[in-house]
């Protein structure tokens, strides 16, 4: 019985706390750099496309909601012909970005999308492409990468050794 | 002391209690929400208070929908037996000296009834809907209310041997020197007890038991039906609240203002009180309700009878 006094005691003591509700369109919440919203691709520093078309992101979506063309450019840099995401299917888990091998797609703490059409939120290519690295500055695939395309040959990459002569059978 | 004109306290009193319980509905969410630490409904209107125009309108246009399961004529009354018997009991609930619809000299008696009328409402609901959760509700609130009258009867028995009247405004001219709850105080806690689970209110909405019953006896209501067991829930929250009001803290009684003001004051007091209940209690088990209500509630108001009774006998 003493317990139950104490409880409504304790609860109408609230009256006086402050209150944990942010009234949202208001006022915002603040929103983790890390949290998981909508769905950019981004460029590196250069300004390139860094996606390279790997189609990893698309097989680790659970929901089949991003879809890609690879095609290639003169100097054999892979790049999608188009790259559409369907956000009416995306459950923003970030599996696509754990999958990128070129942090080209990052999520962001952006959430506020809702559109009255739904065919509005199947965003295309250039609704995606962000200006600048994301979360990533300063990251740049092809200068890391061992990959060749036009301008950079094999072993020319940043902390890569030239490539070994196989024909050659000095030690 | 019957109003001069009845037609225009009745009217009086119909739209006060009506808009009043309606408002209960924003009240009761805000509060909930403020012992919540949230801010409730804010958006429509000065504080929200236009939710409940909104909650109106979208009860009104929703489908009113029989199940064609369900006992046809009895589903459609038991809505309206609670409103009806809720609403005669305000008839005799005296809210100032001018403001009474009958001042009847069994007024308390007629009230007792009229409660317990209240729960062929929700034991026909729950049988008419012809739903397992909708029955069990039912019988919960027959079982419930079979435990609970009769020691709300017994615990008001004290304050009519003090005032020696059935009659509420000579209940309350009574109190003029000094409130009941003084030397009624035990009374008084079996009397909010027995009156919160009268008006079927956390802890002991069993009836409803949303966890468990889905929502019990009004599983099956939709549109206005529900609305009218709703509103019938307020506005039993409502006449028990006058009810503590008139019986044990002095009615209309009390200095500078307006008499109603006060009536309307201690009133809205206990209204937010049963609200904090809410925000606070855990419903009991249906086993804990029965065997408190009979192994120590109905002994207890029994011997507050005996205790009083020998009193009063002694002082005279």
């Amino acid at each position: 019985m003493w317990s139950l006094i104490k409880t409504i005691w304790n609860v109408f003591l609230h009256s006086f706390h402050k209150r944990v509700t942010i009234q949202y369109p208001e006022e915002k919440p603040y929103l983790a750099p890390r949290s998981r919203a909508r769905i950019i691709l981004s460029r590196d520093p250069d300004g390139g496309e860094r996606c390279v078309a790997c189609y990893l992101c698309a097989i680790a979506c659970p929901v089949d909601c991003i879809a890609l063309q690879a095609t290639e450019d003169k100097d054999e840099r892979r790049y999608p012909e188009f790259f559409r995401i369907n956000f009416s299917r995306c459950i923003f888990c970030g599996y696509c970005e754990e999958a990128c091998p070129t942090y080209a797609i990052q999520l962001t703490p952006d959430f506020e999308m809702a559109e009255y059409n739904r065919q509005n939120l199947v965003y295309e290519k250039e609704d995606l492409l962000i200006d600048g690295p994301g979360k990533y500055p300063g990251y740049n695939y092809w200068r890391v990468s061992g990959a060749r395309i036009g301008g950079k040959d094999k072993g020319e990459a940043e902390n890569e050794a030239p490539p070994v002569d196989l024909r050659s059978l000095m030690p | 002391m019957t109003s001069p004109y009845p037609i225009v306290a009745i009217a009086g009193i119909l739209i006060v209690a009506l808009s009043l319980a309606a408002l209960l509905i924003w009240l009761e969410r805000r509060l909930l929400a403020l012992w919540q630490d949230r801010y409730g409904p804010n958006r429509v209107g000065p504080f929200g208070l236009l939710q409940v125009v909104a909650d109106m309108i979208k009860i009104f246009a929703k489908e009113d929908w029989i199940p064609p399961f369900a006992d046809k004529g009895v589903f459609v009354i038991a809505p309206a037996i609670i409103m009806v018997t809720v609403l005669l009991s305000f008839a005799v609930v005296p809210f100032s000296p001018g403001i009474i619809v009958v001042d009847l000299n069994i007024a308390l008696l007629f009230f007792l009834g009229m409660s317990s009328l209240g729960v062929y409402s929700i034991v026909l609901a729950g049988w008419a809907s012809d739903n397992k959760y909708s029955l069990l509700g039912g019988l919960r609130a027959a079982a419930q209310m079979i435990s609970y009258e009769v020691f709300m009867s017994l615990s008001l028995m004290g304050v009519v041997l003090l005032a020696g009247s059935f009659s509420l405004s000579a209940i309350v001219e009574a109190q003029k020197r000094l409130w009941f709850v003084v030397p009624q105080f035990l009374g008084f806690l079996l009397f909010l007890i027995a009156g919160v689970a009268e008006a079927r209110r956390s802890p002991f909405d069993l009836p409803e038991a949303d966890s468990e019953l889905v929502a019990g006896f009004h599983s099956e209501y939709s549109g206005m039906k529900f609305g009218m067991f709703f509103v019938g829930e307020y506005l039993g929250v409502i006449l028990i609240s006058s009810m503590i009001t008139v019986l044990f803290f002095g009615g209309w009684l009390g200095p500078w203002l307006p008499p109603v003001v006060w009536f309307l004051i201690k009133m809205f007091a206990f209204i937010c009180f049963f609200i904090l209940l809410r925000a606070s209690l855990p419903r009991l088990r249906f086993d804990q309700l029965m065997s408190w209500g009979w192994k120590v509630m109905l002994p207890l108001a029994l011997l507050n009878l005996i205790v009083t009774g020998a009193v009063v006998v002694a002082w005279q």
